[in-house]
């Protein structure tokens, strides 16, 4: 079938990437976003009072959790600073808004509050977020004054007896099984008893009658082992087990080549998903960078790790391990010349002859990361949670309602399916079986 | 058309019923492979039992692969998503205004650039092509010098110690290029020629229009070649110009052309072109009437035509021309639609170029058809290159540095020159790759490739456009402009810069500069254009008739060498897909050949392209070609294509071999002369020229190319006049039904999209383009010559080209063959999967590999394929193609198919679409993995899908716009628009527009084969020719 040829390693040379489209919009919109603030400064009046209501605190919610939660929390210090009272203790809501598209730019004007800043968090930069919009930015101070008035929530179980419980929980449908189990032994051990008196009584019944010798032969003959696994019967039923069982051992073996259900390699470097979208709760897409925008959701580049990583845990070997890659310099805070790419080892592998698109999935349909990767914020070790086999795909294809709302792509299949009467949309229903769906 | 009598034949063997040709046209796939391995019943199960083993070993432990993220990820760059970056394509003198694709960091598609107001979005097989010439495994990986691998720092030092002795000495320094369109390379030679006094540019074109430059010198007193705009012209008269393939800039010329030949509902008037020529070129074979001359009456025609129309103007008649069909009649075209007419000659002769100079002068041409606006395309000096080379072998040049030129291949002299070389002191080749030239040199400090490099281009006073490296060099290359540079002393020399400021004080008027240049740089064009120069003809027509009587005498044969539409002046010769690519009229790939009229083959035996080698003695020189029989080429005259006969150039083209035919021009009148006379002779000696000709005929279906003439299109309501209907018992009138009515399935319905195309074969010129366009897009085998003879070449998408007479001989005898070869006329007609809706090909596959998608495709899943090959025997079109080898990782393939066979060519490899292996079936897919990425463009802005965001690579490649793709479920789109699509009813007696039936109300749509009712999703325009009435061509 088709061969490997489509991935051909190549070195790429990012420092001499042409000049891309892009760029244009880049720094026009980088210029846009300057002038807009400079307008908006001069009219400080204005719009400086955080909003209350419930929209835009949600709305800031989502924003902070997209954007900002990797790096800082309300109430704790993160790789930031916690962010509880930010709009008091900061200079003026404008000096903040300056500061989230571009703090580098305000450390560089001198300002002191600015510099005391960078100089408390070890230099380490902070992203900047040239297209944020005021209204944005105003959302995402609603949502920290909210979380501020709240305060840090005092009494929130700690996260290991909230895994606990969810094992709890996984558990009882073992017990049951337990005792079912034990239920039927019982049963069986009873029948086999009941057996043995029915037997007991019918010999007794018989030897009352009058019997030839012969039929008393028959009658008073033990049952031994041998008897049994010389029965007709007995041979029948083994022999059919033994080749049922073989038959359905060698169609799994059979179904089984090429999946890697379960396949948990060992990487170069110990990361933890646990870690991090777990217990610190990072939003998957701050790393995997492409999983709304492409097909690949692209395995995170070192410069990724590299903005938490400058500051946070930096003694660890692990951590020392992507400064190698980055041949970072501590003292200048810049890549260095030596730069070494990780090689992670690829865990979920499809064959070439089947096209897989995050974009769709992840942006468009809605599907939530695991739904096929699984508790992914549990795991230390990655390994492959579902089968990614076709009937896997289909199966899914068959089930899930399309994502259609709100999305106008979807509106006149969504009148013309809904005439038809037919329930749900399925993704099924507007040919996600067919084979150039995913083959081509 | 059957009404109108004509025969429709793909080559010389049907119109005779070859037996040969029958025998392959039934059997669908040629013949199997031999395959005798001999192996026995008992080998079978030896190697099932291996087979089962090898598979449970290879189950235990799949490889493990990695995943290598970048370690600073640029911010554009996002792994899957292709970047798209304007850029310019030149070659020497030819130009293209172009966008690359660019998946993660290499490029792999080369598209057409629409804001380029010059190509206007066309792009030409070549260009289309060039993406695969990066990836050359020939290229060379680092500087030589002296025929050994050196640095850059040692070779600029040998060479300014060298050039400075030179210098000092006061020897002549020459650098000698082919045409040059970068203004920025133009001053940094100038830069250089500051530093060394004594340096000379010399600068020649392969294919020359020094004529044309000169006979402009004295017509209008400037050494220039103006604008030439076929959209504005009514009436077309090309003397042997192959202005659609050779010309001086053919891709803006094929855009121009179509515009005036494209019809419709509300345009019923299209351009009259006639063609006046010696070889059936693209442009003749597109000609409303077309008429044989003689290479040495190609002067005496023009002077006559200025005759005929001098007697309309009331001027002088000059000297004595000759007569030929068409022209009186062209001559009053052309005066009856004055300053709407455009006559050009492919000449390269001043005096013939003065005598066009005139007719256009008083048709007034001048400042409607012909623009005062010069064009930068062929700057060559015949003259010079000639004394330079005489120079050279005089021992009078001290140094040469060939700016990426090969003139020891590509210039008459070339053998000359290489001689001498031998007494030149220092020999610089900047060229990319070793080529003749450069092994003879004693420095190759090799270029980049242009999709590598930084460059401009002015290919029109006032029209700039830019060159930005679309991947970063791949090998020890360096940019030619920064070696002149450095060898001229300059330290830190970084031509990007140099170009930016050269950009920056030329052109910039003021403002935010960095948001000025990336505009450029996102447009690629900058358009400026000038005041036009108003051109006053002054020059001396009757002088100009007495040098071409003079010059041109017949001889018994005569021959013309020409730059072909695939492989053209041979300096992408080592490009696969150009070799594979059949040649748009001959058909022929893989093959250097010579072309003969069907009269002159009268006795030879050439039946499936197996043939007689020819002897030719042209010029003093003796060469061996095979004869390839074309019909349409003038009785006792030979045509042989340029850019053959490669000796240093790659594997690719030394497989092709051939003879060089730069060796048989010689000098006529101060300018080269690509004609000339000839000594031929068919020896005994038998070749098979691999060609796809008679490749996937239907039999004795005559109705797949219908055309009208204009006078018959301009009536109202004007109909085809084939028209199929199916006799049915149902209560009709006169129990006739069109076929498509009657069905035994169901139908589909297609609630969302229905993809469709239609193909004009009015504005299709057959320049096959969009074949090699679709080769890159889906990752097509390239299969080699011996494949494509056992026609088993993999080609998605084939032009079906057509002769027709208008007679069907009474009898299969040759007398009558040759007779309707004489002169045919010729159809394009684009062929690829139909996308049937009721595909005859699904229903038989067993195994469900190809099946209907709810979008109309029929779709192929490789993956599925068994390979029994039924499909392919049940298809009408012919258009399956069958695995018959592994093609990739497979050394027997490795020189023909380098994209699949060697670490550099597989960088070229569109990763959407997978390669196919051994055993499986293949064919167009309507770009599905353009129309998924579109959708989900869509999906993502949560949007509908546009009209024109789903493009195939066909489309996008046709320089005419004769293809159109769509959704014929969208009311608005162009395709619905231009085939005026009109719903049908359902069981409710409603429009249903999802139903899979639709009704193109467009007169000049048709379905090919429409009659077997399998309900194709591509319509075809019937093709109008300018004509009177319906006529075969007479000579």
């Amino acid at each position: 079938m088709p061969s490997d040829s489509r991935f051909v390693p190549l070195e790429v040379k990012p420092d001499t990437t042409p000049i891309m489209i892009k760029h244009f919009t880049s720094s026009l919109s980088k210029f846009l976003s300057v002038v807009t603030l400079l307008v908006l400064i001069s009219f400080t009046g204005r719009s400086q009072s955080i909003p209350e209501d419930a929209a835009s605190i949600s709305a800031g919610q989502a924003l902070f959790n997209g954007n900002c939660k990797s790096c800082h929390k309300i109430h704790q210090q993160s790789v930031g600073p916690a962010l509880a009272n930010v709009y008091e203790r900061a200079p003026s809501i404008d000096w903040i808004k300056a500061w989230i598209r571009n703090s580098a730019k305000v450390v560089a004007s001198g300002d002191d509050y600015g510099v005391k800043l960078f100089e408390e968090y070890k230099k380490s930069q902070m992203t900047a977020f040239t297209n944020f919009s005021d209204e944005q930015i105003m959302n995402i101070l609603a949502y920290v004054q909210d979380e501020t008035k709240k305060g840090p929530e005092v009494a929130s179980p700690a996260p290991g007896t909230q895994v606990t419980g969810g094992e709890g929980n996984g558990g009882l449908p073992s017990n049951y099984l337990n005792v079912i189990l034990i239920g039927m032994v019982l049963i069986l051990v009873l029948l086999v008893i009941i057996l043995g008196f029915l037997i007991s009584s019918l010999k007794r019944f018989l030897d009352q009658k009058n019997l030839s010798e012969e039929d008393k032969e028959v009658v008073h003959s033990p049952i031994t082992v041998s008897t049994i696994s010389r029965s007709r019967g007995f041979v029948f039923i083994v022999t059919f087990l033994v080749a049922a069982l073989g038959f359905k051992a060698v169609i799994n073996g059979l179904y089984s080549v090429g999946i890697q259900q379960g396949y948990a390699p060992k990487q170069p470097i110990a990361f933890s998903h646990k870690l991090h979208a777990g217990d610190y709760e990072i939003d998957c897409k701050y790393c995997h960078t492409g999983v709304l925008k492409g097909k690949s959701a692209t395995i995170p580049s070192v410069n990724i790790c590299m903005n938490c990583h400058r500051a946070v845990k930096t003694e660890s070997p692990q951590i020392q391990k992507i400064w190698q890659a980055a041949d970072w310099n501590a003292e200048t805070l810049s890549f260095g010349p030596n730069q070494k790419p990780i090689e992670w080892v690829r865990i979920h592998n499809l064959p070439d002859l089947a096209y897989f698109n995050h974009a769709q999935h992840v942006n468009v349909g809605g599907v939530e990361c695991q739904t096929c990767h699984g508790p992914i914020e549990t795991m230390d070790v990655v390994r492959q949670y579902s089968l990614l086999t076709m009937g896997w795909c289909i199966d899914c294809h068959r089930k899930t309602d399309i994502n259609s709302k709100g999305n106008a792509y979807y509106d006149r299949l969504v009148e013309l399916h809904n005439a038809s009467g037919k329930g749900n949309m399925k993704v099924e229903d507007n040919g996600g079986l067919e084979c150039s769906k995913c083959h081509y | 058309m059957e009404e109108s009598k004509k025969i429709y034949w793909k080559g010389l063997e049907q119109l005779t019923n070859d037996s040969e040709f029958v025998k392959h046209a039934d059997n669908e796939f040629g013949q199997a492979p031999e395959e005798n391995t001999g192996h026995s019943r008992r080998d079978f199960l030896r190697m099932m039992g291996f087979g089962m083993s090898a598979v449970a070993l290879a189950a235990c432990e799949a490889p493990i692969r990695k995943a290598i993220p970048y370690v600073n990820k640029p911010m554009d760059v996002d792994p899957s998503i292709a970047n798209y970056y304007a850029s310019t394509y030149t070659n020497g003198g030819d130009y293209c205004s172009i966008v690359v694709k660019v998946r993660e960091g290499r490029p792999i598609k080369v598209d057409g650039n629409s804001l380029s107001s010059v190509t206007k979005g066309g792009t030409s097989a070549q260009v289309e092509a060039s993406v695969l010439s990066l990836y050359d495994n020939s290229r060379l990986r680092a500087p030589k010098a002296f025929n050994s691998k050196t640095t850059w720092e040692n070779l600029d030092k040998i060479i300014i110690d060298k050039l400075g002795s030179v210098a000092t000495s006061g020897g002549k320094i020459a650098i000698v290029s082919n045409t040059i369109l970068s203004p920025s390379t133009k001053a940094t030679i100038d830069k250089f020629k500051a530093k060394y006094p004594s340096a000379q540019h010399v600068v020649y074109d392969q294919v020359s229009a020094y004529g044309i430059l000169k006979a402009n010198e004295e017509s209008f007193g400037t050494a220039m070649i103006p604008s030439y705009d076929f959209s504005k012209a009514n009436v077309i008269v090309s003397i042997a110009s192959d202005f659609l393939t050779s010309g001086v800039s053919p891709i803006e010329a094929t855009k121009q052309y179509a515009q005036g030949r494209e019809v419709g509902e509300d345009k019923k008037e299209m351009s009259r072109h006639y063609q006046f020529e010696t070889i059936l070129s693209l442009t003749g074979a597109n000609a409303d009437y077309r008429t044989m001359i003689r290479p040495s009456e190609e002067g005496a025609v023009g002077v006559e035509l200025y005759n005929l129309i001098a007697a309309k103007a009331g001027r002088a008649s000059v000297g004595k021309g000759k007569s030929v069909t068409y022209l009186e009649d062209a001559a009053n075209d052309l005066w009856a639609s004055r300053g709407k007419a455009l006559v050009v000659a492919g000449s390269n002769d001043k005096a013939v170029q003065v005598v066009v100079n005139g007719i256009n002068d008083m048709l007034g041409s001048y400042g409607t058809t012909i623009l005062g606006t010069p064009v930068n395309f062929r700057q060559g000096n015949d003259e010079a290159m000639a004394n330079f080379i005489k120079d050279a072998e005089a021992g009078n040049v001290a140094a040469v540095i060939f700016y990426n030129c090969n003139p020891v291949y590509d210039h008459p002299m070339g053998a000359n020159l290489a001689e001498g070389l031998k007494k030149v002191g220092v020999k610089i080749s900047t060229a990319y790759k070793e080529d003749e030239t450069g092994t003879l040199a004693d420095f190759i400090a090799p270029d980049h490739h242009y999709l590598e490099a930084w460059n401009d281009a002015e290919p029109k006073k006032g029209y700039y456009s830019i060159a930005q490296p679309a991947i970063s060099p791949i090998f020890k290359s360096r940019a030619a402009q920064e070696s002149l540079l450095v060898w001229a002393g300059e330290t830190n020399v970084d031509y990007f810069e140099i170009l930016k400021n050269n950009w920056k004080s030329w052109f910039f008027t003021g403002g935010n500069f960095q948001a000025w240049w990336d505009k450029c740089l996102y447009d690629g064009v900058l358009e400026k254009p000038g005041a036009e120069v108003a051109l006053s003809f002054a020059g001396n027509v009757s002088a100009a008739a007495d040098s071409i009587a003079v010059n041109y005498k017949a001889s018994e044969w005569e021959f013309v060498a020409y730059e072909n539409g695939t492989v053209g002046n041979g300096s992408q010769a080592n490009n696969p897909l150009l070799q594979e690519l059949p040649d748009p009229i001959t058909k022929a790939v893989w093959d250097h050949y010579v072309t003969v009229s069907a009269k002159d083959a009268g006795d030879l035996d050439f039946r499936e392209a197996k043939t007689l080698y020819a002897n030719l003695k042209i010029n003093g020189k003796e060469v061996k070609l095979p004869i390839l029989v074309q019909p349409g080429q003038a009785p006792r005259t030979i045509g042989i294509p340029l850019g053959y006969g490669r000796t240093k150039a790659g594997k690719v083209a030394e497989t092709v071999g051939g003879a060089n035919a730069y060796g048989f021009v010689t000098m006529v009148n101060g300018s080269l002369s690509f004609s000339g006379a000839a000594d031929f002779k068919a020896s005994e000696e038998t070749y098979q020229i691999a060609t796809t000709q008679t490749h996937h005929t239907y039999m004795g279906r005559q109705t797949v190319i219908q055309e009208t003439v204009l006078s018959e299109f301009q009536q109202k309501d004007w109909q085809r006049e084939y028209q199929p209907a199916v006799s049915t018992w149902s209560d009709q009138e006169d129990h006739k039904v069109k076929p498509g009515e009657l069905s035994m399935w169901k139908g589909h319905h297609y609630n969302n999209h229905h993809w469709g195309m239609a193909i004009d074969l009015n504005t299709c010129t057959g320049c096959a383009a969009c074949v090699v366009a679709c080769n890159v897009e889906n990752n097509v085998s390239l299969v080699g010559r011996e494949e494509v003879i056992n026609r088993r070449e993999m080609h998605w998408l084939r032009i079906d080209r057509y002769y027709s007479s208008a007679v069907q001989p009474e009898s299969w005898s040759w007398k009558q063959a040759e007779a309707a070869a004489e002169n045919p006329e010729v159809v394009f007609q684009p062929m690829l999967c139909q996308h049937c809706n009721n595909a005859p090909c699904e229903t038989v596959c067993p195994v469900a590999a190809t099946t209907h998608s709810t979008e109309g495709l029929n779709q192929m899943a490789y993956n599925r394929c068994i390979g029994t090959r039924y499909c392919a025997n049940n298809c009408p079109y012919k258009v399956r193609r069958f695995n018959w080898f592994k093609y990739h990782d497979n050394q027997q393939f490795a020189t023909s198919n380098p994209a699949m066979n060697t670490d550099l060519g597989k960088m070229v490899l569109n990763p959407d679409v997978t390669v196919r292996s051994r055993g499986v079936m293949e064919k167009c897919s309507f770009c599905v993995q353009r129309i998924q990425n579109g959708k989900l463009g869509a999906k993502k802005e949560r949007r509908p899908l546009q009209d024109g965001e789903v493009v195939t690579a066909c489309q996008a490649a046709c320089s005419t716009g004769a293809i159109v793709f769509g959704d014929i479920n969208n009311p608005d789109s162009k395709i619905s628009k231009l085939l005026k699509i009109r719903p049908t009813k359902n069981k409710d007696d409603k429009e249903d527009i999802t139903l899979v039936d639709k009704i193109a109300d467009n007169p000049r749509a048709y379905q090919v084969l429409e009659e077997i009712g399998v309900k194709p999703n591509i319509w075809y325009l019937a093709k109008v020719r300018n004509k009177s009435k319906v006529e075969a061509q007479v000579n």
